[in-house]
């Protein structure tokens, strides 16, 4: 049976192609973190993947900078409901990261600076779905919105996307990461609302 | 606990607490009851079919079928302006949820706990606050609610007895206090924090809700001061 809410709908937005179901357009840029902002500065970061047997390759900032860049204008989607068109961020591609690494293992745990954690299939950031960005909309990415650099993974939910983050480890099963296991979906596909568990 | 579909759910009452914000109360006969701190989601549906959803805080707490939310009115917004002027005892919704694992007070927790509530980041802060006081924890409690104004602040009347009864509340104004009132007016610096929050030695847990420009500012002064960030949970809303 429909429920309908009386009265309601004169004030609702134009649809758009775009928008998963469920979510909205909003034209600021919304925070989802669960604690505190982390600061880390570029001279003491690094980023590394860590494979299956323990290997790690891992990149300094100056490292990191020198790996050919990209520009991505994307769409993003926050389980919390916002949607946000046509940002634009600078990066590295993961494609260009694991070309550097042996791995027959299928799952990531993403782990960021301030002990945040996110699980996403390897399949999931290879082919040019997933960078590491550094830059948003022209400037350095903000503290709050993950800087230094953070996942960005937009074809998934935001929570995806970790900020702050510091490195990759292969698992050769899907381990839950920190929302995970704190009531949100382990895939996170917006286009089929993967939204809790 | 999975979390359910979308459940039918009633209004049952709509109480003005400022003048840009309302209290719901909504009976969802399949409610499984949610814990302290929690979150839901709202469908409204347009006699048309057009849909909107948006996710809202829930401001009760334990089993039963009644579930309060208190919605502040966003400027421009098209889901709250319906909820804080239009909605009435009578009309349907569907709520899904209890939403959230991490942004919750564990009632059996016996360490102290800072409330931080910028506006209506107070929400789920009541919610743990009412669990706190009707449970008689031994949790010491203190809670920082920040608003612009006496008239801006939510559940003002329940939150002055809190403050009597089962918790240590300290106002801040940042545009306008009260008449009368001796203490300084703007916004919270990492003095004010310091001052009216547990020391670091007491190992509080806090959670911080409201504004992200708020909640960044109150999250960055607790680990200046010495507190362990694993213990700050936060939650923002509003943009950069």
């Amino acid at each position: 049976m429909a429920v309908f809410t009386r009265g309601f709908g004169s004030r609702r937005r134009e649809s758009d192609p775009r928008v998963p179901p469920g979510q909205y357009v909003t034209e600021d840029f919304p925070v989802l973190s669960a604690g505190p902002t982390p600061r880390i500065p570029t001279e003491d970061w690094t980023f590394g993947i860590r494979t299956e047997d323990g290997a790690v390759r891992s990149w300094t900032w100056d490292e990191f900078m020198a790996l050919p860049i990209e520009t991505v204008e994307t769409d993003i989607h926050c389980v919390t409901r916002w949607s946000k068109l046509g940002t634009t961020w600078r990066g590295v591609s993961l494609d260009t990261l694991f070309a550097q690494v042996e791995t027959s293992a299928e799952h990531v745990m993403a782990h960021s600076y301030g002990g945040y954690t996110t699980n996403i299939p390897l399949d999931d950031l290879l082919d040019g779905r997933a960078w590491v960005a550094f830059e948003f909309e022209g400037e350095p990415l903000a503290p709050e919105h993950g800087g230094p650099a953070r996942l960005l993974v937009p074809h998934l939910y935001f929570w995806k996307s970790a900020k702050w983050v510091r490195g990759l480890v292969m698992h050769e099963q899907e381990d839950p990461g920190f929302w995970e296991q704190n009531g949100y979906h382990i895939h996170g596909d917006p286009w089929t609302e993967e939204r809790y568990w | 606990m999975r979390t359910s579909g979308w459940l039918p759910a009633t209004i049952t009452a709509v109480v003005a607490t400022t003048p840009h914000a309302r209290v719901l109360t909504l009976d969802v006969p399949a409610w499984p009851g949610n814990a302290p701190g929690q979150h839901l989601d709202v469908r409204l549906t347009a006699e048309d079919g057009y849909q909107a959803e948006r996710s809202y805080s829930i401001a009760s707490w334990g089993p039963g079928t009644a579930v309060e939310l208190a919605v502040d009115e966003v400027p421009d917004g098209e889901v709250s302006p319906y909820l804080v002027r239009d909605a009435q005892p009578g009309d349907m919704v569907e709520v899904k949820g209890p939403l959230g694992a991490y942004f919750v007070w564990d009632a059996a927790d016996t360490a102290p706990v800072q409330l931080v509530a910028g506006g209506s980041g107070i929400v789920p802060l009541l919610a743990m606050a009412r669990a706190h006081d009707v449970l008689g924890s031994v949790a010491p409690f203190r809670m920082l609610y920040s608003v612009r104004s006496p008239e801006d602040a939510m559940y003002r009347a329940e939150i002055e007895a809190l403050g009597r009864r089962s918790l240590e509340l300290t106002w801040v104004y940042t545009r306008r206090a009260p008449d009368g009132w001796g203490g300084t007016v703007g916004r919270l610096t990492p003095a004010r924090v310091a001052e009216a929050t547990w020391p670091p030695e007491r190992r509080p847990l806090t959670f911080a809700c409201g504004p992200t420009s708020f909640v960044e500012a109150v999250a960055s002064a607790l680990v200046a001061a010495g507190h362990d960030p694993a213990r700050v949970r936060t939650e923002r809303f509003g943009g950069t």
